[in-house]
């Protein structure tokens, strides 16, 4: 059983990078996964260049929407929007690099979907964060 | 709620790094002397298990050079050979529309299918078969109760209850009709074990409530709720009763006419039946003076351009073509059920249910166990959280062996927010479960914990 959930996976699970709240943020977005109540709220400051200042987000989840989250904090912070908007769900599956069954595929893509929803009205997406991976 | 947790050594919960909030009051149960090993079980269990798979054509499928540990009866469960075969024979051997052909095939499928209406009558102590609607599951049941009845009887200012048990099924379709109606809907909360608060419910009752709805076994926690003394008082305080019985046919005897109840629901495919199979029974009168559900063909007796009558029940609720197969298969499952005797399935799981409470309190360091402790009121349906780890990845690595549990709410949100879990974990039993599949899902949790450590 060990082999299908990568050692980073749950490092990023027990020590969860950004985990936390920004004191004033400038985009706070909640997130949540219909099948089993799990939560993502997620906060970012944007500074006026239109980069991502700052990022944290709080929740309960399980270990694959936790480390997604984790991962893509992580990737976003520093970053301008126009590179954000460039993310897909597919990025964000290769970068957990682990085999997701359907069934858990809103888990790891709750971090990203909610991401994609936080910034809708300040950044055009590409259209392929809209289709679901193959 | 029952936190069964070891009586020494560190707190598991605090030394996890990410949170989980522990619920309940963390009572510590000592090893029970009183539940039997698994040679016990298999000596004393009323129905023998093993031979029972030998008719559920599943357990011949290899996952990886062993059966599956199939724990999630509570979600559907498994089908036996005689189900599968009445739903095959009806489709090979006597295809037909119902009520209508005049011809020998017709009038097979026509006697199969109101057979099977007759059985499951049968089944749960219904005195009449016109009682029993054929529906597609628990669900569609109560949204006929809460369109038909409810928008005929619930007006204004009018009172539901309901309790905080209850599955999403037994919840949205009154929200639904209160919006309309602008009525109200209460709630029998639950105490710590997950029993519902009589005293509440008293106290409810004194709001002359026109209807009452409640499950009779928690899908979500496994409480047997205590139908008949329920039933009384609310009739006494004037109020109609539907059970939710979707967790309670499958596993153990039923009676409508001892429930005293008006309205009963359930799912044939949580019972060995087809999907697409249940039925929703009520009383006579009750049926007669409601209003159809659905229009169409069937359910009426006569059709002109600008007015209807309708039927007789129970085909006034049943428009269209039916699901025939799925209740002539439904028919086939209570028939096999009845050969097993609802009493010694009651036994089984009854047994099962302690050995796995048991099993995992002290085989799985600091598991949370909901619900009753094993006993008279406790189903077989155990919902529990390891601590650290989510219950999604519980289910993603029990499946790696062959274990196959459900992880979520359940369809139970406001009961998992009382428990205090965005999610649980949910093993769940059926005729064929065994000692076995729990002593697999026990080593299965230890190597999550192992793999979580």
């Amino acid at each position: 059983m060990d082999d299908l959930y990568r050692a980073e996976i749950l490092e990023h699970y027990r020590h969860p990078h950004n985990f936390g709240t920004l004191e004033h943020p400038d985009v706070v977005q909640e997130g949540s996964n219909p099948l089993c109540g799990d939560r993502l709220t997620l906060m970012l400051d944007v500074d006026e260049q239109g980069v991502v200042d700052e990022v944290a987000f709080t929740g309960r989840g399980c270990a694959i929407s936790q480390a997604s989250a984790s991962m893509l904090t992580d990737r976003i912070r520093g970053l301008p929007l126009a590179e954000v908007a460039k993310i897909g769900r597919q990025d964000v599956l290769d970068e957990l690099g682990i085999e997701i069954s359907p069934a858990r595929l809103k888990c790891a893509l709750l971090s990203v979907d909610t991401l994609r929803r936080a910034l809708e009205d300040r950044v055009a997406w590409q259209a392929e964060t809209e289709e679901e991976p193959a | 709620m029952v936190a069964y947790l070891p009586s020494d050594g560190p707190d598991p919960v605090a030394d996890c790094d990410v949170a989980v909030p522990r619920t309940g009051s963390g009572t510590a149960l000592e090893a029970g002397p009183d539940v039997p090993d698994a040679a016990e079980i298999a000596r004393i269990d009323p129905l023998d298990p093993l031979v029972i798979r030998r008719d559920f054509p599943i357990f011949e499928r290899d996952f990886g050079g062993r059966t599956v540990a199939y724990l999630d009866s509570a979600a559907t469960s498994l089908k036996p050979r005689v189900v599968v075969d009445a739903v095959n024979d009806y489709n090979t051997r006597h295809t037909a529309n119902v009520h209508r052909g005049i011809y020998a095939l017709g009038e097979e499928a026509t006697a199969l299918y109101e057979g099977a209406r007759e059985r499951v009558a049968r089944f749960i102590g219904a005195r009449d078969r016109h009682e029993i609607v054929f529906v597609r599951n628990a669900t569609e049941a109560i949204n006929l109760v809460a369109a038909t009845w409810g928008r005929r009887n619930i007006g204004a200012g009018d009172t539901i209850v309901l309790t905080e048990l209850e599955h999403h099924s037994n919840l949205v379709p009154w929200q639904m009709l209160i919006q309309e109606k602008d009525a109200d809907l209460e709630f029998v909360p639950i105490d710590d074990e997950g029993r519902l608060v009589q005293e509440s419910y008293d106290a409810l009752l004194r709001t002359h409530p026109k209807l009452v709805a409640f499950t009779h076994v928690s899908n979500g926690i496994g409480t047997i709720n205590p139908v008949r003394e329920m039933v009384d008082r609310a009739h006494r305080a004037g109020a109609l009763v539907l059970v939710d019985g979707a967790q309670a046919v499958p596993h153990m005897p039923v009676s409508v006419a001892e429930l005293d109840c008006d309205f009963y629901a359930f799912s044939g495919h949580k019972a060995l039946g087809p999907t697409g199979s249940g039925a929703l029974w009520a009383r006579r009168e009750l049926l007669e003076a409601m209003p159809p559900y659905m229009g169409g063909g069937e359910m009426i007796r006569e059709v002109h351009l600008r007015s209807t009558t309708y039927n007789d029940v129970p085909w006034k609720f049943e428009a269209g073509t039916p699901d025939i197969a799925a209740a002539i298969g439904l028919g086939a499952a209570v028939e096999y059920l009845v050969g097993l005797g609802m009493d010694r399935v009651r036994g089984h799981e009854r047994l099962l249910t302690a050995y796995a409470l048991d099993a995992l309190a002290h085989g799985v360091p600091g598991v949370t166990l909901h619900g009753p402790r094993a006993g008279d009121d406790r189903a077989g349906v155990v919902s529990f959280n390891l601590p650290g780890v989510h219950p999604h990845d519980v289910a993603t690595l029990l499946d790696r062996e062959a274990v196959a549990i459900r992880a979520g709410h359940h369809c139970t949100q406001p009961l998992h927010e009382r428990l205090g879990e965005a999610a649980t974990a949910r093993a769940s039993f059926g005729v064929y479960s065994t000692t076995d599949d729990i002593d697999r899902l026990v080593a299965g949790l230890r190597k999550v914990q192992a793999l979580f450590s």
